[in-house]
C-alpha cells in the first residue's frame, strides 16, 4: 500500500508501449536482384487490396528495389496478370 | 550489339488450337528469318486475364526469349500490332540479373521434372536395396 501512495499516477491496465520492429528491405536481405513481373503471387505482397502499389514506408523496401517493384507491377498490369483496379484483391 | 529480349503476347481466345499454333510459328519464323536466336519459349496456354481486353476475359499467353539486334524489336512489335490475333504484347530487354534469374528458374523447373521422372525408379531401387 505504501508504494502505491508514493506514485502519483496509477493505471488500471498496463499502458501499451509500442515496440517498434525495425523494417528492412526484403530484397537486400534475401539477395534478390531481379523482380519478375510474371509472378503475380509475389507482386501481390506489394499492393493493397485495391491493387494500388504500397508505399515504401509501409513495406520497408529500399529505394532501389521500390523502383523495380513499381516497374514490375506496372508491367504485370499491362499484360493483365494483375488488375489496374480491384476491390477485395486479398 | 546483340541483346537479350523477352516478349510476352496474348492472343484472342476465339482462335482454334491450330490457328493459335500457326500464329505462334509466324512470329517464330519472323524472328528466325531476321537473324534472331530464340533462347527459350514457353506457352502458358489459355489463361484468365485480370481484366477484360477487347471484351475477352481469357487469352492464350505465349512467351519468347530471344537474342537479337535492337532494330528487330521495333519491327516485331509493328508486326504484332498489325496482327489482329494478338490483343496485347510486351517486350522487355533483359539485364544480366534477369537473364540469370530466367536461367535459374528454367533449371529448377527442369530439375523438378527430372525428379518427378526419377522418383518412381528410385523408389523401386530403395525397395530392392532393402
Amino acid at each position: 500500500m505504501a508504494n502505491q501512495q508514493n506514485s502519483e499516477i496509477r493505471y488500471l491496465a498496463p499502458i501499451a508501449v509500442d515496440i517498434k520492429k525495425k523494417k528492412y528491405c526484403r530484397f537486400k536481405k534475401a539477395g534478390i536482384k531481379y523482380i519478375d513481373y510474371k509472378d503475380a503471387n509475389f507482386l501481390l505482397k506489394f499492393v493493397n487490396e485495391q491493387g494500388k502499389i504500397l508505399p515504401r514506408r509501409i513495406t520497408g523496401t529500399s529505394v532501389k528495389y521500390q523502383r523495380k517493384v513499381a516497374k514490375a507491377v506496372k508491367r504485370a498490369r499491362h499484360l493483365a496478370i494483375m488488375p489496374y483496379v480491384a476491390d477485395l484483391l486479398k | 550489339m546483340l541483346k537479350q529480349y523477352e516478349t510476352v503476347f496474348i492472343m484472342t481466345p476465339v482462335l482454334s488450337e491450330e490457328q493459335m499454333k500457326e500464329a505462334v510459328s509466324k512470329f517464330q519464323d519472323y524472328l528466325k528469318k531476321n537473324g534472331a536466336e530464340i533462347v527459350f519459349e514457353d506457352h502458358w496456354g489459355l489463361r484468365k486475364m485480370a481484366y477484360p481486353i477487347q471484351k475477352k476475359s481469357t487469352g492464350f499467353y505465349h512467351l519468347i526469349e530471344f537474342r537479337a539486334e535492337a532494330q528487330l524489336v521495333k519491327s516485331l512489335e509493328l508486326e504484332m500490332k498489325r496482327d489482329e490475333r494478338v490483343i496485347r504484347f510486351l517486350t522487355v530487354a533483359l539485364d544480366k540479373h534477369a537473364v540469370a534469374y530466367n536461367e535459374k528458374r528454367r533449371r529448377e523447373s527442369e530439375a523438378a521434372k527430372a525428379a518427378d521422372k526419377e522418383a518412381e525408379p528410385e523408389k523401386k531401387q530403395v525397395e530392392s536395396n532393402k
